[in-house]
């Protein structure tokens, strides 16, 4: 600390928790000790209490003694002359302002205040249907969990907790695209006199919402609180802590949370104050403005506070400025930043992967419901191939009018010296990520159910077919080098020719579908390791086997055999299955002692295919937890998307606690959606059979998946005798349900 | 090489120096003019001097004729020169951890309700250091607990075989290498016994070996007396935090009962403490005409009770005759170590009642009222009162000098800890990342007493001054903390003004004096644990013995401070003693104590009566295992930008020129 920020930090803690604690007093007497208080959607209660002290706040009561606490946290200002020691006072000054702040803000909620209303203003969120008009307020736990992937594979370097006001809405949105442009997650609040970086947002016209991945919290500092309640969730869901373990929790964050504050504008006591909090985390402060400075490092990894007073910096312009200003804010927090320069004439970034272009923005289209695209990778001999050719063959979207459409087909064509035919799929499945990267283009499905549309703001900038060419040449080199030396794409709009390529796709699909379909565990001598989450979840391992992929869904043996090969010393390692010791329950030595060593010694055995028995830990980024019904003799499936409340007694948030974290507990497992659908799935404990629950949403979207499932499993029928929340989420309706279907997990051997 | 005699100037203490003039001018001695007219005995100052039986004394003093003298029984220069040293080690670890002891009695004494006044001041503390002996926490009273606590202590002391607990408390690293050498004390008494049985007449002879034992001795001290006597001290009588305080004899007041308490253990000094507050008692004493009671100490007792309770500190160890002579003492209280005989005449000369109070301790001419845990507050009120009794009998003319100075001690540990990331996320990680980037060239514990032999707190300030420029971090604990603290080093302000830009950015990032007071002597075991936390954090190594640091008595006099020389010495840091040497007799002794140890344990005692070069060995050392560690080269020019001074500028400007400023000046475009 300095002695000015010290003094101003306390200041600020000190009016917080004095505020704060009238308010209790006030809500105590208005609405009684007993009212429910909490944040929507979240299983972790008030997280950051929760994570700090380990107290379940669940009523207004509950925040008594947590006051009570916070207050022994606060200290008095440091004195003009002769001062005593201020810095550990001041970073407790910050824990109790961020403890004060959490407790505040849930009464808040309960008094309709939050989250914050802001009119006019629609936040971009495909599943948000409420009609508008308020600000995000806290981030739930599913989109947490959605973006733990993203968070831990490095897609996603960290985050930028922005408070206050830009000097300019143009510098405004400068700052949002910079950091955009590096994948960094945006969360907004504060402001300066009123005057708010979302408001300067708004009128700019930028999106706002978790599908931007720029989430406008509010537009007061207190709103800043759900920045740090996120921090502290991605320690208990990721890094398998508990409440209570603060100090943990704290350098948890400090090692693997990539945050920052950004003050714009002038910083008052309580900015001081929420900034002291966060520095506990580990999360360094920078402003734009004149404020002392911290260089010594240690409570953070790189500088404390940095000040750079957006006038001195040196550059041509204001749009200049900001640019400096956010690289200066990763070197503080020593964000690593993955980035490949897209010679594309729009912002390029896998911030902008979430983006949806709407009908009335629509300039062109390919694929959905009106035409046809595909796309489709293979590889060729390497003098086949010339690096960086793109061809367009048929007309481009000039030649369509305005929300017009046309057939497609993307076609490429790699070599290289490392390649394998296996490989295709795995590297055709990118097209996905990669297309949708650019800003104004969106990318939806795969093979011959593509969708492509673009915006009328990405063909105004010069965006053409040529340059989803551009974008794969790109981006194959830069995530695919080891295997990918050469990539030439083709992009077909002319109808006779897509038509003639789509066959020659067709039947490669065909082909990849049959291999993969013969992939069995039996066929294969080696598993694959996958520790990409042991930077959020140290003790996790996931064995990825033919039939079995991880838990996050994102990862197939083909995916992990691919990344081995492009980095030998990887988080994808070959398991050697050695001994078979139990193939029915699947315990293999190989397995065992891999997953014995990598877990750190947490985890001793690992059984590949029962739920009762050593069952396969998860990191915090699965997408659906089964878990065992004893009533039902069956497993119910509870899908990431599914809020609502599940035969278990516990909703989604609340089982990912058992789930998650690289634990072991027999009965619980969180799986990727696919695996529902191998033949491998609880094979030991009786397969697709035991399926007694399953989330409406699966059921939906992978109809056609569970038909085959459901053949293979010998019922044809299953699909139906299977209960979801819309029928019941009750154990007695869901055992009444079942016999009244004749469900076969009623007649099979216990489980218990 | 034999001392001279005391130096021209005596003191840079103006206090002090006034208080000299006064007594030549009454005509009464006092340790500088004693100084001057007895120099120091040339054989045994060198350790030239074998008095261990009485086939001798020998004088083993090298001449033309005979280069090579040896004792009556053919002891050699080396093994007489390494038993004296061996005896001084086992002297002042026995002093150090008998304070300890009794500690470790009162502690007792407290789990079984029989210690008046006395209560368990950090119940927290208590169950860290129960977590040290082994002892159970969990369901058990605070008494239950710390009678085991003290019981478990009190077996370290009579322990014959197996290991102290405290040593556990050292790096993994440095724990090996004790076993391996040999080097783990067994039993704290043992190891002084082991001392004194091998250094009696034809025993051990051989210097090596000899000085061997004694560093296992020393061990016995650092990491066992000392550390048990400070880690007691914190339970019974609260572990220190800041508070602002002041130093110098300028701390007595004309107009009320002054009490000075000197020496060096908590115990007595916290009840007087107590007692002086009592309503009571400030009644009493203006009912015989004072305006109140001032407490206040000098030498160590004064630095428990400063570091604790705030107390105002009259000064160290050559303050105490100054006290005094103000004439304005009416009780000078005194416990153990450290207390000049020649206090007894000149109290008489005075109104001062000079009160003993340790059952070890009686000095002829004292009043003594002896103490006793079991009484402590009845003991405590009847000084006070005695104190008060005695100020209407103050003759002749009060003289107190106007010098004082503010400080602000209390820097045990765990506040270090603490004041490094809070109650959540308190770590040594800052201090040793703002070594490792070079913000701190090293850090330095400069320690130790004052000596008439030298010039009064003169090394102690050159020293420490010089080191802040550079960029060195230093820790002070005894008569150096209070020496320096009397010239303005121990407050906030003190590194905007002698600091070097990157201990300056680090002071002001925590709000630290550049010097930290971290407690009386028996305390240098808060900077075994400093150290070995430092150790343990990352970044700097393994051991103590790889982080860039020193330790220096500069103005050491006592046994005690050879003990703790030597306990520094064994537990890996580099030494280094001013004045004189007591070995100088023997260069092969020397040797075996600078390079001879440093082979065995990686620390080394060297001693160096220049403090010049006292400072330049102490860089060097510390450059050195920066490069050792293969750390960037200490550059003064590197850091130092951050800090308060812009914003200060900012505020300065009207409050419309502030609003147009706060986005910088900008930058005309390229």
């Amino acid at each position: 600390m300095s002695r000015y920020i010290a003094t101003s930090a306390i200041r600020g803690a000190t009016n917080i928790v004095r505020e704060t604690d009238l308010f209790l007093q006030k809500a105590l007497q208005e609405k009684g000790a007993d009212t429910k208080v909490g944040f929507p959607n979240t299983a972790y209660y008030l997280p950051t209490i929760l994570g700090l002290t380990g107290r379940k706040v669940e009523t207004i009561g509950d925040l008594v003694p947590v006051m009570e606490y916070v207050k022994s946290l606060t200290h008095p200002q440091p004195a003009q002359n002769r001062w005593t020691p201020y810095l550990g006072e001041t970073l407790d000054s910050g824990i109790a302002t961020l403890l004060a702040v959490e407790s505040l803000q849930a009464l808040r909620f309960l008094y309709g205040d939050q989250p914050e209303k802001l009119d006019g203003f629609q936040l971009a969120q495909a599943s948000l249907n409420d009609g508008g008009g308020h600000l995000n307020g806290p981030i739930d736990d599913i989109q947490l969990r959605s973006w733990g992937i993203q968070l831990v594979d490095g897609r996603m370097p960290g985050f930028a907790a922005i408070v206050g006001c830009a000097k300019s809405n143009e510098v405004a949105v400068k700052i949002i695209r910079e950091l955009q442009r590096r994948n960094i997650l945006i969360f907004l609040a504060g402001n300066v006199n009123g005057r708010s970086i979302i408001h300067q947002l708004q009128e700019e016209g930028v999106e706002m919402g978790y599908d931007t991945y720029i989430v406008p919290f509010g537009t007061d500092t207190l709103s800043a609180i759900y920045a740090i309640g996120f921090a502290t969730r991605s320690a208990l869901t990721f890094g398998g802590m508990k409440g209570g373990q603060s100090r943990e929790i704290l350098l948890y964050n400090r090692a693997r949370v990539f945050a920052f504050v950004l003050a714009l504008g002038e910083v008052d006591d309580l900015k001081y104050a929420a900034a002291a909090g966060a520095i506990s985390y580990g999360f360094p402060a920078i402003a734009d403005t004149v404020i002392p400075e911290i260089h010594p490092t240690g409570v953070t990894s790189y500088e404390h506070v940095v000040s750079m007073p957006f006038n001195a910096i040196e550059a041509k312009d204001d749009l200049e400025r900001a640019e400096k200003l956010v690289q200066r804010c990763i070197e503080v927090r020593g964000v690593k930043i993955k980035m490949t320069e897209v010679p594309i004439p729009v912002p390029y970034g896998s911030a902008f992967e979430g983006e949806v272009v709407r009908k009335a923005d629509l300039r062109f289209e390919s694929g959905g419901k009106k035409s046809r695209a595909f796309e489709y990778l293979y590889s060729l001999p390497m003098e086949k191939v010339e690096d960086g050719k793109v061809t367009v063959l048929g007309p481009d979207m000039d030649q369509v009018a305005e929300g017009g459409f046309m057939d497609i087909g993307i076609v490429a064509e790699v070599a290289g010296r490392k390649m394998q035919e296996d490989f295709e799929p795995v590297l055709e499945r990118q097209i996905h990520h990669f297309v949708n990267g650019a800003s104004g283009v969106q990318h939806v499905g795969q093979r011959d159910i593509t969708w492509i549309r673009i915006s009328k703001a990405a063909y105004e900038k010069g965006f053409r077919l040529a340059d989803i060419g551009k974008i794969l040449h790109a981006r194959y080199h830069a995530d695919f080098g080891a295997i990918v030396d050469k990539i030439q794409v083709t992009i077909y709009s002319e109808s006779a020719s897509v038509n003639s390529m789509l066959q020659v796709a067709r039947d490669a699909y065909q082909r990849r579908n049959t291999r993969l379909g013969d992939m069995a565990d039996e066929t294969v001598e080696e598993f694959y390791s996958c520790t990409l989450c042991q930077s959020f979840a140290p003790n996790h391992v996931c064995v990825i086997s033919p039939e079995r992929v991880g838990v996050c869904g994102a990862y197939s043996w083909l995916d992990c055999k691919a990344s081995f090969q492009i980095n030998p010393t990887g988080p994808n390692q070959p398991i050697p299955k050695k001994q078979q010791l139990d193939g029915v329950k699947g315990y293999f030595t190989g397995s065992n002692e891999f997953v014995q060593q990598a877990s750190h010694q947490q985890v001793e055995t690992v059984s590949m295919y029962s739920i009762m028995e050593n069952p396969m830990t998860a990191c915090g980024c699965f997408e659906c937890i089964v878990m065992v019904i004893p009533e039902a003799n069956g497993v119910m499936v509870l899908s990431r998307e599914d809020t609502s409340m599940s035969p278990a007694g516990m909703t989604f948030s609340t089982l990912a606690g058992m789930a998650g974290g690289g634990l072991q507990t027999p009965g619980v497992m969180g799986v990727g959606k696919y695996y529902l659908t191998s033949k491998k799935f609880l094979s030991a404990d009786g397969g697709f059979k035991r399926v007694v629950w399953m989330s409406s949403v699966l059921k939906e979207t992978m109809a056609e998946e569970f038909k085959k499932a459901a053949e293979y499993a010998g019922d044809p029928d299953l699909i139906e005798k299977i209960a979801d929340e819309k029928i019941c989420t009750e154990v007695p309706d869901l055992v009444a349900y079942l016999e009244g279907k004749a469900h076969p997990a009623l007649t099979m051997d216990p489980m218990m | 090489m034999a001392r001279e005699a005391a130096p021209e100037l005596k003191t840079i203490d103006p206090a002090v120096a006034e208080m000299i003039k006064r007594a030549e001018e009454l005509g009464y001695s006092t340790v500088f003019s004693r100084a001057a007219k007895t120099p120091p005995c040339p054989i045994g100052a060198d350790g030239a001097c074998c008095q261990i039986c009485d086939m001798g004394p020998c004088r083993l003093v090298p001449t033309k004729a005979n280069p090579e003298p040896v004792g009556v029984c053919g002891a050699t220069r080396s093994t007489v020169a390494a038993r004296n040293m061996a005896r001084h080690i086992a002297a002042g670890t026995a002093a150090h951890s008998d304070h300890g002891r009794d500690l470790a009695l009162t502690l007792l004494a407290v789990s079984e309700d029989e210690a008046q006044g006395y209560e368990i001041k950090d119940p927290d503390k208590l169950r860290v250091v129960a977590g040290y002996w082994g002892v159970k926490t969990e369901g058990r009273t605070n008494r239950e607990i710390a009678r085991d606590v003290a019981l478990a202590a009190l077996d370290d002391f009579g322990r014959q075989r197996g290991e102290i607990k405290g040593a556990k408390r050292a790096p993994q690293k440095r724990i090996e290498l004790w076993k391996q050498f040999d080097l783990t004390p067994r039993g704290i008494d043992r190891e002084v016994v082991d001392t004194l049985h091998r250094t009696h007449m034809g025993d051990d002879q051989d210097a090596e070996h000899i000085l061997h034992g004694s560093l296992r001795t020393a061990l016995a001290d650092g990491w066992g007396g000392s550390m048990l006597a400070t880690d007691f001290s914190d339970i019974l009588f609260g572990t220190p935090s800041p508070a602002v305080t002041k130093v110098n004899l300028g701390v007595l007041k004309d107009d009320e009962v002054n009490i000075v308490v000197h020496g060096h253990e908590p115990t007595l000094s916290a009840m007087i403490v107590r007692v002086s507050m009592e309503p009571e008692l400030i009644e009493y004493a203006k009912a015989k005409g004072a305006t109140g009671i001032n407490l206040c100490g000098v030498c160590c007792t004064s630095n428990e009770v400063l570091m604790r309770q705030g107390i105002a500190s009259a000064g160290n160890d050559l303050n105490q005759e100054m006290a005094i002579l103000t004439g304005a003492v009416e009780t000078m209280v005194v416990d153990v170590q450290c207390i000049m005989q020649a206090l007894s005449d000149l109290a008489g000369k005075f109104h001062t009642q000079f009160v003993t109070t340790s059952p070890k301790v009686k000095i002829t001419g004292s009043t003594h009222i002896e103490f006793d845990e079991h009484h402590a507050l009845d003991i405590a009120r009847q000084i006070v009162r005695g104190a008060i009794d005695n100020y209407p009998n103050r003759k002749g003319q009060v003289q107190i000098p106007n010098y004082l100075h503010d400080l602000v001690p209390g820097f045990s540990h765990e506040y270090i800890r603490y004041m490094q990331g809070g109650a959540l996320r308190g770590s040594f990680r800052p201090l040793n990342d703002a070594v490792m980037s070079g913000r701190l060239r090293g850090v330095a514990g400069v320690v130790g007493c004052n000596n008439p032999r030298v010039t009064q707190d003169q090394a102690h300030y050159e020293i420490v001054k010089e080191f802040l420029k550079n960029d060195v971090l230093v820790v002070q604990t005894g008569c150096g903390a209070l020496a320096n603290a009397k010239y303005g080093l121990l407050v906030g302000e003190a590194a905007l003004e002698y600091a070097g830009p990157g201990l300056r950015e680090v002071c002001e990032a925590i709000g630290i004096p550049p010097v930290l007071h971290m407690g009386s002597c028996v305390d240098n075991t808060r900077i075994l644990t400093v150290l070995a936390e430092m150790a343990t954090e990352g970044g700097l190594g393994e051991d103590i013995s790889d982080i860039p640091g020193v330790g220096i008595a500069p103005e050491w006099m006592s046994e005690k401070a050879l003990a703790i020389g030597a306990y520094f010495a064994g537990s890996g840091a580099y030494v280094l003693f001013g004045v004189n040497s007591p070995v100088a007799n023997s260069e092969e002794v020397e040797k075996i104590m600078s390079e001879g140890w440093e082979k065995l344990v990686g620390g080394k005692m060297e001693f160096v009566p220049d403090p010049k070069e006292i400072v330049r060995r102490s860089l060097a050392h510390i450059d050195a295992k920066r490069a050792a560690l293969k750390l960037p080269a200490y550059d003064p020019n590197k850091y130092g930008k951050s800090g308060d001074a812009k914003m200060n500028e900012l505020l300065k400007l009207p409050l419309a020129q502030r609003q147009a400023a706060l986005y910088g000046a900008p930058v005309a475009a390229e």
